[in-house]
């Protein structure tokens, strides 16, 4: 596997650290003005979603970690793990549910998403940004009250529960941020 | 389109303007001319940790300067009396938001003055200039083991290593005994200093660089070099200067030693420093300040490129 010189690696490179596979967030340049160069990275594990702080010298190296993200379709769950499938090749991938995470409430078959690769293995799944969800559960709307702030929990066909206005219904559409499960409007 | 802008705002390039104005003025009231040395020359650094910058004229290597020390020194040989030089330094692979490749350098020289006599200067023109100085002096050793609780100059490279290794998260067990004190100030002293000026004196003797060796308050040997931290940056370094040239010529050779170890290139010996040596430099205190980083203290900016009209950076983050 590739190495990459400590003050070459930029935020979203994928290395190795303590064996795990870690993206880079941050890499600060720390020299005082006779002395060593170092690089004080902040890095985040891929595995535990934690976040590392670490200082190296700029001579030092790290080895580049076998990650990268796909596009996939998402076709079904058999009750025990996920299945994805790269849509050029065909190839196909499972997950089980401590990989998904919080990514399965937003899962609707067909729907593609972007599946990490470690080692050719799915690493974390993460839906776009932006989806749009059908509601399949909430109270009924009230009608005029497009205008008023409140909110009221409702359910979306992929089983996350998200704040809507008042006056949505079932069998409305919405658009929702992943990210941060807040509901941005009506689709 | 091609991004023309200047990185600075044009308020902070006039008070940059007015910073080297009063440089100058603070300087001429004293009597300490101003030399405006060749950034270009056929020598660079032989510094482990400094490269310069090469540059080819008529088919032949040469090097911008990383700092105007070396031709200062010559100057000072000639029997110049105290001298200034306000201008450009290079440094190859130093970008960050406190680094930039090409900075500006404030070096000053005093014969007859000790380190002690020149950060009172320090301190005098820090208060001209509009810092609020009530400088805090330190001894590198007390601040160092303070904070790590380890002497800097008696500890086994052993415990350097391992209080290194702890406080970077990562391996410094085979790193040298420069390198693990450099970590350590960098990450567990610089931090911890108090806000405004601070002083810190008598370097452990293997960080020495163009320092004369000497004995501390207790007798142990030192390097007669200090640094002076401004709100917890580093902005100045100065020396006791070496004027041994025999000592000179055997620090550049182990220096050139440690680059063949660390597979740097070798760098030509400044032969013409060696000889104005030999011929006498006086006995004199020097110090280099980093304008660029005053500036950003002075306005409160946390970027380099924010004080710098084109500010250039080619590193990771670009």
């Amino acid at each position: 596997m590739a190495t990459y010189s400590t003050n070459e690696i930029r935020a979203g490179l994928k290395v190795m650290l303590d064996g795990d596979p870690c993206s880079i967030v941050e890499n600060e340049f720390v020299k005082p003005g006779k002395g060593q160069a170092f690089n004080r990275v902040r890095l985040r594990n891929l595995k535990t979603g934690r976040v590392w702080e670490r200082t190296f010298r700029s001579s030092d190296s790290l080895e580049a970690a076998d990650v990268s993200d796909r596009d996939m379709q998402y076709l079904y769950n058999d009750g025990e793990h996920y299945h994805f499938m790269e849509p050029d090749t065909f190839e196909q991938y499972q997950a089980d549910g401590k990989t998904l995470g919080d990514a399965v409430q937003w899962l609707r078959e067909q729907d593609t998403v972007m599946v990490t690769l470690f080692n050719g293995q799915p690493l974390a799944v993460t839906p776009p940004n932006h989806v749009e969800l059908e509601i399949v559960e909430t109270d009924p709307g009230l009608k005029g009250d497009t205008a008023q702030g409140g909110t009221k929990p409702a359910k979306l066909v992929t089983g996350a529960v998200v704040k809507v206005p008042l006056f949505l219904n079932i069998g409305d559409v919405v658009r929702v941020d992943t990210r941060t499960g807040e509901y941005l409007s009506r689709a | 389109m091609a991004d023309w802008q200047p990185t600075a705002t044009l308020e902070t390039l006039r008070r940059r303007a007015e910073l080297m104005a009063a440089i100058r003025h603070f300087f001429a009231l004293r009597s300490v001319w101003e030399v405006d040395v060749p950034v270009l020359a056929k020598t660079g650094v032989t510094d482990l940790n400094i490269d310069s910058i090469p540059a080819e004229l008529n088919g032949r290597r040469h090097y911008l300067q990383s700092s105007p020390e070396y031709q200062m020194k010559r100057l000072l040989a000639a029997d110049s009396g105290g001298i200034y030089y306000l201008g450009k330094a290079f440094r190859d692979g130093e970008s960050g938001r406190r680094h930039s490749p090409e900075f500006t350098l404030l070096e000053w020289y005093r014969p007859g003055w000790d380190e002690h006599d020149l950060m009172d200067e320090v301190s005098s023109l820090l208060s001209e200039l509009g810092v609020v100085t009530d400088p805090v002096k330190v001894s590198y050793r007390e601040i160092f083991q303070q904070n790590i609780g380890l002497d800097p100059h008696a500890a086994p490279l052993e415990a350097l290593q391992r209080e290194a290794t702890a406080l970077s998260g990562s391996d410094f067990t085979a790193v040298s005994r420069n390198s693990c004190l450099d970590l350590l100030f960098s990450l567990g002293v610089e931090p911890t200093l108090p806000d405004g000026l601070v002083f810190v004196y008598d370097y452990p003797l293997c960080q020495a660089a163009l320092a004369c060796g000497g004995k501390d308050a207790s007798g142990v040997p030192v390097a007669r070099r200090f640094e002076a931290f401004l709100n917890r940056m580093e902005l100045a370094n100065g020396y006791y200067e070496l004027t041994d040239a025999v000592e000179q010529r055997s620090r550049f050779e182990s220096d050139l030693a440690l680059r063949a170890a660390a597979g740097k290139s070798a760098m030509p010996i400044d032969h013409q420093l060696l000889a104005a040596m030999k011929a006498g430099l006086p006995a004199c205190a020097g110090v280099a300040l980093g304008v660029d980083r005053l500036l950003m203290q002075l306005l409160s900016l946390a970027d380099i490129r924010q004080v710098l009209p084109f500010g250039m950076r080619c590193d990771v983050n670009d």
